[in-house]
This record gives structure tokens, sequence and C-alpha cells, in this order.
């Protein structure tokens, strides 16, 4: 019963020097599970992630032999079919909140925007839907929230208002863009056990991009490690202790750890023979 | 001699009529060429700390001494050569249509110091970049490049403090590692005093050598670095902050 099926997904960039493949042949499954992808900066993880949305634009192009998301082709969808898929059964929450929040609206008139213009709710209903969702992301004091612009909340609360809104319609399958790159670790804690709790009981994919590769384990099921566009290892999260690819075990070592030594953190050997498999 | 003492702060801000108390009767101090780290939940006041100092945010309650003397309000050229401070976004704290070279010319403009050139292409070797970025614009560079040339700015004045808001939580695993091991170096080198804020335990823990843990704007527990480390925590949030983290360290 795979929810997300990609073969061969290619992200190519046509620019002026010539083209940049960002993602060069990206093929996974993905069923209602927790799916990892990590990587740095660059690696084609939050384009593979964007792809799968077909929200590329030109001088962008997307090529997969194979691109299937519950029975939709998504590689031949056409953009209005992906619109309506977008939100209602896809949903992606993007990597930074003061991009992706309209600055100039308050919170809750965001929050209650997609249920009033897309599901036809009236006000009062679209309010109490709101107020739920900025609680089930465990924000203290949702009605000071509902009442303030983005700028006046804290990194971390903005994050969790967008998750909040991207959860309202109650996709089938969330992309999330380092949902909790900017919140500290209890926060995380807390919103991860929300994502967790959602995948559960509502039966949710998920594919959580970031470039934390511990916190990624500790949280999905599989994990897929990129490297310049492309899948260097893929492995179960439980199993991550035991990577083989060097590059994958740089990962893990390059972290700071509590009672570690002082003495300079290990860099990253990056190989360029990795990127060619 | 402590370098920096902050003395029962409070920091309130009024907004709609309604007040909140970003910071609430916190008191620490830093000694000279110490590492000290605020750490705490977001929205916990540690921000606001350093930018109280920088006179960014304002000062509601308490005091804050610099090498033993009360801020000056406006704070004053002397003070950005004593103190300077490191933003948390690479994305937002350069200028997008000013190069590399005017980011870093303008302090040694604003304070009428001399030998720009030269201080320059000392700044980016000082920082690991090639004296070929200098005049390169932010948008070509990558988040760990940016946040480099945001440390080369911090040093240009030659400051004793460096204030540092979350340095490194918007980049990479990996290329944190660089750039704390860059700032480690560069306060070894410079004998600089480092007040860091951050919401990673791990990062507290490598860099300083006292934290204060806070939540909702007050100061909770003040840990040395190796009660931190062999989990010595008295308060129950210090705990409960220590074991989330933990809880990260796969088979650690």
């Amino acid at each position: 019963m795979t929810l997300l099926s990609v073969q061969n997904l290619r992200v190519t960039f046509d620019t002026e020097t010539g083209p940049v493949e960002a993602v060069r042949g990206v093929s996974f499954t993905l069923n209602r599970e927790r799916l990892g992808i990590v990587g740095e900066s660059g690696s084609g993880k939050t384009m593979t992630g964007r792809a799968v949305l077909r929200l590329i634009r030109p001088p962008g192009r997307i090529e997969a032999d194979h691109m299937v998301f519950d029975g939709h082709d998504l590689a031949g969808a056409s953009e209005s079919q992906m619109r309506a898929l977008r939100g209602r059964r896809i949903a992606m929450v993007m990597q930074d909140p003061k991009f992706s929040l309209n600055p100039v609206m308050r919170v809750g008139a965001q929050l209650m925007e997609g249920l009033r213009q897309r599901d036809h709710a009236s006000k009062a209903e679209a309010r109490a839907k709101a107020l739920a969702a900025l609680e089930a992301v465990q924000i203290r004091d949702p009605r000071r929230v509902m009442d303030a612009y983005p700028h006046e909340l804290s990194g971390g609360m903005g994050q969790r208002v967008m998750i909040a809104m991207m959860l309202i319609p109650g996709p089938d399958l969330l992309i999330a863009d380092e949902p909790t790159s900017a919140l500290d670790v209890t926060v995380q804690a807390e919103v991860l056990s929300i994502l967790d709790a959602l995948v559960r009981d509502r039966g949710m994919g998920l594919i959580f991009i970031s470039h934390d590769l511990r916190l990624v384990a500790r949280f999905c099921d599989r994990v897929l490690v990129m490297f310049k566009g492309r899948i260097v290892e893929e492995l179960a999260a439980a199993d991550l202790m035991h990577a083989k690819h060097p590059y994958t075990q740089g990962l893990l070592n390059c972290l700071p750890r509590i009672g570690g030594s002082r003495e300079p953190l290990p860099s990253l050997d990056r190989n360029a023979d990795w990127a060619r498999t | 001699m402590p370098l920096i003492e902050i003395d029962n702060l409070s920091v309130t801000f009024t907004a709609n009529g309604r007040k909140v108390r970003a910071v609430e009767n916190v008191s620490f101090s830093v000694n000279e060429k110490d590492s000290f780290g605020l750490v705490g939940e977001s929205g916990s006041g540690k921000s606001t700390i350093l930018r109280a100092i920088c006179g960014l945010a304002p000062i509601t309650g308490g005091t804050i001494r610099i090498a033993g003397a009360p801020l000056a309000t406006p704070r004053g050229r002397p003070f950005s050569r004593l103190a300077q401070m490191v933003f948390q976004d690479p994305y937002a704290s350069l200028h997008p249509r000013h190069t590399v070279d005017r980011v870093l010319s303008e302090p040694l403009a604003i304070h009428g110091l001399p030998g720009t050139d030269a201080r320059i292409e000392q700044a980016l070797t000082d920082v690991g970049l090639p004296t070929s970025f200098r005049f390169r614009y932010p948008h070509q560079l990558s988040g760990g490049q940016r946040q480099r040339v945001a440390i080369a700015r911090a040093l240009m004045l030659e400051p004793k403090i460096l204030l540092l808001d979350e340095p490194t939580s918007a980049l990479d695993a990996s290329v944190q590692a660089e750039t704390l091991n860059l700032l480690s170096r560069l306060r070894a080198t410079r004998g600089l005093t480092f007040l860091m804020v951050s919401h990673d335990l791990a990062v507290i823990d490598h860099m300083c050598d006292r934290v204060l843990v806070m939540q909702h704007g007050r100061g909770v527990e003040e840990l040395s670095r190796d009660a931190l480390a062999s989990a010595m925590m008295k308060t129950e949030y210090a705990r409960a902050l220590f074991t989330a983290s933990a809880d990260r360290m796969l088979g650690a």
C-alpha cells in the first residue's frame, strides 16, 4: 500500500553557465511511515521534497521515470490537478517561518484563511479550529498568538504556527523541510511528538528533511542520506550507528556532545567520488 | 574582575496594552576571557539579554556594567570598540546589497581607523575565507560563509567581548562544527570573552565554561561545565533540558 513512489527523479536548473543538476536520479518509496532525508546544504534534499509537490519553477526542470502519489501521477499532472492535491492531500512545512508566514497578516487570519476559502467554514468554526490547531502544537497562549503578527512571535513559535497551519486540512502526506531547526530541544521533542501522534493516528506519511542526522534517526523509521544530488546510503533508523558509508559516519561524528572533549570537532570529509555511483 | 556584570536585569515590552516580561530579575557575571552560556527555550529571554546589552532592547530594571562602568545611553563608539554582536541569522544580518568589502570596511570608516585594505584581507584570512571573496555579495555566499563574514565584521574593531546569539543554529551540522572550531580558535588567539546564547546544550557544553539556564525570562540555575557534563543539576527544569539533549545522543 505504497503512498508515494518515486523512480529516477532528476531536478535540473538550466542556468546561463550550463545545466546544474540538483537531484540526480533519486528513487524511493514511502508507505504510511516516517522517512528521513538527510544531507548538507546543497545535497538536493529540499529540491527532492519540492519536486514531489511540483513546486519548482523554470529554469528548474523535474524529470522522473515514475512519481505516483496514491494513484495520482505527479510527474504528469496538470497545474490545476496539483493545486487540488497541494495542501489538502500533500502539505509542506517549510524551513523558515519568517518567509512562509505572511508578515502583514495576523496569525489568526492566516490560519483561518484556508479553512474559510478552501473548506468554506464559517468564521466561528474556522476560529475554533485555528485555536485547536495552535493548542495542538503546544502554544501557551493561543488567543494572544491569534491576534499577533508573525514578527511578534519568537522563531520557535513561528515554526509551530506554520506546522499548525499545514496540518489543519489533514493531509495524507506531510513533507517537513527542517521543521524543527529553529527550535530548542524541549520544544523539538514536543513538536516531534505531535507529528508522531499525527502520523500514527491519522495514518499520515511523513518525509522529514533535515541536516540533523541524529534527530532524524531518533524520529524516523528509515533514513536516506543524500550527497550532491544522490542517495549514498539508505538504512533503517535503528541501524544508524552501524552506517557503512564514510559520509554518513562523518555526519554522525561532527556534532558536539555533552561531556565531550573540547578539542576541535572533526570536520566532514567530502569526497567527490561518493557522488558517482 | 568581572568584565560583564548583569545585576537584577529586567526587560519588559509593552504592546497593545499588554506587558511582556521578557527578562525578569536576571543576575550573572562573566570574567574576562571566560565563555558564558545562556541556554533555554525559545522565548526564554536569553537573546533579549544580549540585545539589552547592545541597546537594542530597553532596560526596565536592574543594571548592566561592562568593565566596571554602567552603560551609556545611547551606547556610543567606545561601547562598539568593547563589545560586538554576531547574530543568529546569516541571511538577515548582512545587507544584501553590500559587498563583503563594504560590510567589513564600514566599522573602520565609522571609527576613522586607517589601513582598511590590510585589515580587510587579514579579517578574511582570520575567518578562513579566501580574499577573492572580498567583492562578493551575500547571495553569492553559502550560509556558513555568510556567518564567517558576520564574525569577521564583529572582529574588525578588535573588541574584547563577543555577544553571540545562536551563531550556529541556522547552519548545517557539519558547517556548525567548522564555525565552532573557528570561534574557539579566535577566542584562544585573541583572548576574547564570549557571552553565547544557544538552545543547544551540546554546543554550550563544547564552547562555554559556565552556563545559566533560563526559563520564562528568569534565571533558573547556573552551572559550571563540569556540573553540566556530569548531570549535577539541582533544578527540575535544568534536568529536563539536559535529558532532552542527552536523548539525542544516540548510543552516547
